[in-house]
């Protein structure tokens, strides 16, 4: 059955980080992992700014950020502090002016196409069937179709598409879209996974479940993701960890750990624990308000 | 209560589609038939529709044996406009230095009368069926090559770059994305070009021809011969209505997830 292969095939993938999975699970001491290990993402003084009409406009300003092979972790921080560029950066679409990004603790100067990344549109080919587009990865990796087809159709049902293969991206909801964008992702066998703002054009109703189902899969896949948000309980109810940036040019302000057991629910977000993490960060992001407001 | 039976419903959909053009013809002939005949117009001068049809009818082969001259050079420049407007339109997408350099010409070259230079391509080329095929290819490519343009140009850049993550190459965003992504502004420019390359045709044969339906009209003219002038012009427009829909046709087939998305959305299911 092509649904157990997948499963075995997760679990394998789980074994191989089964060592960060598991220290997951502990209470974190330190900020960042010891050892990041496979699909770990290290970014080390990383600046990136853009000419523009009327001089430089600096984006990004030594940024450092540290995520261990398995972990969840989050960036949060005012519009327009560059989390997309800094995304951008890390799937290799664009380079830094200075420092330097490590996949696997290895300089990854030939990264685009190795790291996976959602866009906050779900970018589905209205051409192409449900199916169709979530094979894509697959494809320009030169997969048969058919075999690709196979295997995607395998995983319709996990990604609550069951039914809907072979449906135009038309006649889906908006949580759907954003499911059938998210199995694109997965299938593109990439150990890293970049979220950038995947849920931010979805109804609250709709962003709650997709939080939940997206650690279902998180656990599930055993993949490394980093999320950008500008929603505060987001960020604490789903990450390990999250940076929080300055606005323009984007500089790590804070990493704040977040202690909360694994595996993580929804009714999490009603407990003292999680009001008290989720106030820490708030406190954090309008300290940087105040100094702005205190400016000269 | 039994359901209506399927039928009816298409039925009326098609009567709905081809009543009302059906009616303004009909009137347009009865009116005209009825105001020739009352004022007692000569028929050289203007011939009811009733004289037409009788001409089309008598002279069946002769506007037969012209008809498929003519349709041969629509087809044939179409043909070339359309492989040479999608190439260019592809260069001039791609390539900025291509751009500056020959789009400004692509422009100027719609804006000088076709009619112009038909005389001198017989002049250069003479009289067979090249010339009128270069006419025909020049007028209908330049709304061939803007669409397409365009469409190459409406590309979505964040799926540019989602493609790119998943590993694609520029080659296979072109395949995967381009060429999807304007297809319908390349059939938007096909319908303006069939309907202009029988323009075309009938200016080519003008110039000089010894066969076509522009020929025919230009024998038949001096001559008094008002109804064949009207029959070759019934053949012109029955020819460019059919090539219009047989591109629409075409194109309700390659792009039947757009009118999919389209019908949907007008639906409110999105």
């Amino acid at each position: 059955m092509p649904q157990v292969a997948f499963l075995l095939r997760a679990a394998r993938r789980r074994a191989v980080v089964g060592g960060i999975a598991e220290a997951r699970r502990q209470p974190m001491t330190s900020h960042e992992p010891e050892a990041p290990g496979r699909g770990s993402i290290r970014m080390e003084g990383v600046s990136k700014g853009y000419a523009m009409a009327g001089g430089w406009l600096p984006v990004l300003e030594d940024v450092s950020i540290v995520v261990g092979g398995g972990e969840f972790v989050s960036i949060i921080g005012p519009s327009g502090c560059g989390k997309s560029t800094l995304l951008g950066i890390v799937a290799g679409l664009e380079e830094p002016d200075r420092g330097i990004v490590l996949l696997d603790d290895a300089p990854a100067t030939d990264r685009l196409g190795g790291v996976g990344y959602m866009h906050q549109r779900d970018l589905l080919l209205p051409w192409r069937s449900v199916l169709d587009n979530t094979i894509l990865g697959l494809e320009v990796r030169g997969a048969p179709r058919r075999e690709a087809r196979e295997r995607a159709r395998a995983m319709l049902s996990t990604f609550g598409l069951e039914g809907f293969g072979d449906a135009y991206p038309a006649a889906l909801s908006g949580g759907m879209r954003q499911r059938a964008a998210f199995l694109r992702t997965a299938l593109a066998d990439q150990p890293v996974v970049l979220l950038d703002e995947p849920f931010g054009a979805l109804d609250s109703l709709t962003r709650a479940s997709l939080q939940v189902w997206l650690l279902r899969m998180w656990e599930m896949l055993g993949k490394t993701i980093l999320l950008i948000t500008h929603d505060v309980e987001e960020a604490v109810l789903l990450s390990d960890r999250v940076y929080a940036l300055t606005s323009r040019p984007g500089r790590v302000q804070k990493a704040l750990p977040v202690t909360l057991p694994r595996p993580r629910e929804y009714e999490m977000t009603a407990t003292p624990e999680f009001a008290e993490l989720k106030a820490a960060l708030l406190a954090t992001l309008w300290s940087q308000d105040a100094e702005e407001g205190a400016g000269p | 209560m039994n359901p209506p039976p399927a039928r009816t419903p298409r039925v009326a959909a098609i009567a709905a589609q081809w009543l009302p053009p059906a009616a303004l013809v009909a009137t347009v002939f009865g009116l005209w038939e009825g105001l020739v005949r009352g004022l007692a117009v000569p028929w050289w001068l203007l011939p009811p529709p009733s004289v037409i049809a009788t001409k089309i009818v008598e002279s069946r082969s002769l506007l037969l044996s012209h008809t498929l001259v003519t349709a041969e050079e629509v087809l044939a420049g179409f043909a070339v406009a359309l492989v040479a407007g999608v190439l260019l339109a592809i260069g001039i997408a791609y390539s900025k230095l291509l751009e500056r350099a020959v789009y400004p010409f692509v422009i100027a070259s719609q804006t000088i009368p076709i009619i112009a230079i038909a005389p001198l391509l017989l002049v250069w080329i003479g009289y067979g069926i090249q010339p009128k095929i270069i006419v025909v290819a020049l007028i209908s490519f330049f709304p061939i090559v803007v669409n397409m343009v365009d469409g190459l140009r409406s590309v979505d850049a964040d799926t540019v770059r989602m493609l790119r993550t998943l590993g694609a190459s520029r080659w296979q965003v072109f395949r995967l994305l381009q060429v999807p992504t304007s297809l319908p502004y390349l059939f938007s420019g096909a319908k303006v070009a069939v309907a202009v390359a029988v323009i075309g045709a009938v200016i080519g044969e003008w110039v000089g021809a010894s066969a076509g339906l522009g020929y025919l009209m230009v024998q038949s003219a001096p001559r008094f011969q008002t109804s064949m002038v009207f029959a070759a012009i019934i053949v012109l427009s029955v020819i460019g209505v059919t090539l219009f829909g047989l591109v629409s046709l075409l194109e309700r087939r390659a792009l039947a997830w757009h009118h999919t998305a389209r019908r949907e959305s007008a639906l409110g299911r999105r």
